[in-house]
């Protein structure tokens, strides 16, 4: 029963992220030509209320449901990493619409081509594991 | 009610709920990223025989693939339950772009039928696949995607996320900029 919250919490996302139109290819292509506020507009609200959530359970040290202290853990710093990844990602963003997010809301609005990008983005994700000592971090 | 939720949403109400997903996935104690899923399908498939970085319990990241399946069904009720059809309200200027490249006659659909209506033909698989292939890899090089580092690592001023959010716009504009021109 405890695992149907996680499901539950999806189909909420998958809605959002449908109606938001941020799983539309045409909203990433225009939000990546600058022409228009609505990607920017729900990047920043999801943002600064997502940093109002993070300060709020920080100052009042909330606890998650199991009565646990809420941990944020740092990310180890490099530039390297973040910003070729950030740039392959971001190519990739741009060609399909789809990131790993709004790609499964897709499938489940029945554009089965979704498909093809999501097979060919695990056998990415397998690559990357495989040169993983090989590349600069 | 209903009629005012099957219009598309304006983006001061869907960003706050992105925001209140990240909330209830940390009062679970969970990160919200959904790229790790793709690390944690690719385990289970096997790929632990082949990489180090494939060998972790990827039991413990059930609770995400649960998310994921919730992704899948939320996607399928709001296109067949609670949407008119109405094509995204994007501007003229990049109608008319789209047009020119030959993407569009007109706008319809919430997605281009030319690249997302599989047509059989050899330039739309690979065109599907080589994004599949530079998503995966990118945002496991990156270590997360926009749920990850836009929304969680910036919400928690982490300067590797900024990096990360920099790199996707950098990536973004070489390909809609200087690569689409070239391949459409």
């Amino acid at each position: 029963m405890k695992q149907l919250k996680f499901v539950l919490i999806g189909i909420l996302f998958g809605i959002i992220l449908y109606k938001s139109e941020a799983a539309s290819w045409y909203r990433i292509y225009e939000m990546f030509q600058f022409r228009s506020f609505h990607m920017y507009g729900i990047i920043g609200t999801a943002l600064t209320t997502a940093i109002l959530i993070v300060q709020i359970i920080k100052r009042k040290n909330v606890k998650d449901t199991n009565g646990l202290p809420i941990q944020f853990i740092d990310k180890k710093k490099s530039i390297t990493r973040y910003l070729l990844g950030g740039t392959i990602f971001g190519l990739g963003w741009a060609l399909t619409g789809a990131c790993p997010g709004p790609m499964f809301a897709l499938l489940g609005a029945e554009y089965w081509t979704l498909g093809i990008v999501l097979i060919f983005a695990l056998i990415g994700t397998w690559i990357y594991g495989l040169l993983q000592n090989k590349l600069p971090h | 009610m209903l009629e005012i939720i099957q219009k598309p949403w304006p983006w001061y109400i869907s960003g706050p709920l992105i925001a209140l997903i990240m909330y209830l996935l940390l009062r679970q104690g969970k990160d919200f990223g959904m790229s790790n899923n793709l690390r944690t399908m690719c385990s289970i498939v096997g790929a632990g025989k082949t990489s180090s970085f494939f060998r972790f319990d990827w039991k413990a990241q059930i609770w995400n693939l649960l998310v994921v399946l919730g992704t899948i069904i939320g996607g399928f009720i709001a296109h067949f339950c609670l949407s008119d059809g109405t094509p995204p309200a994007i501007n003229n200027a990049s109608i008319a772009d789209l047009q020119a490249l030959g993407i569009i006659d007109k706008l319809q659909g919430y997605m281009p039928d030319s690249l997302f209506l599989f047509d059989g033909s050899l330039f739309q698989f690979l065109l599907l696949s080589i994004g599949g292939l530079l998503i995966g890899f990118g945002t496991r090089y990156a270590g997360g995607c926009s749920s990850g580092h836009a929304i969680s690592g910036l919400s928690n001023f982490q300067l590797p996320s900024l990096i990360a959010v920099i790199g996707f716009f950098i990536g973004g504009i070489i390909m809609i900029h200087f690569i689409f021109p070239l391949i459409f």
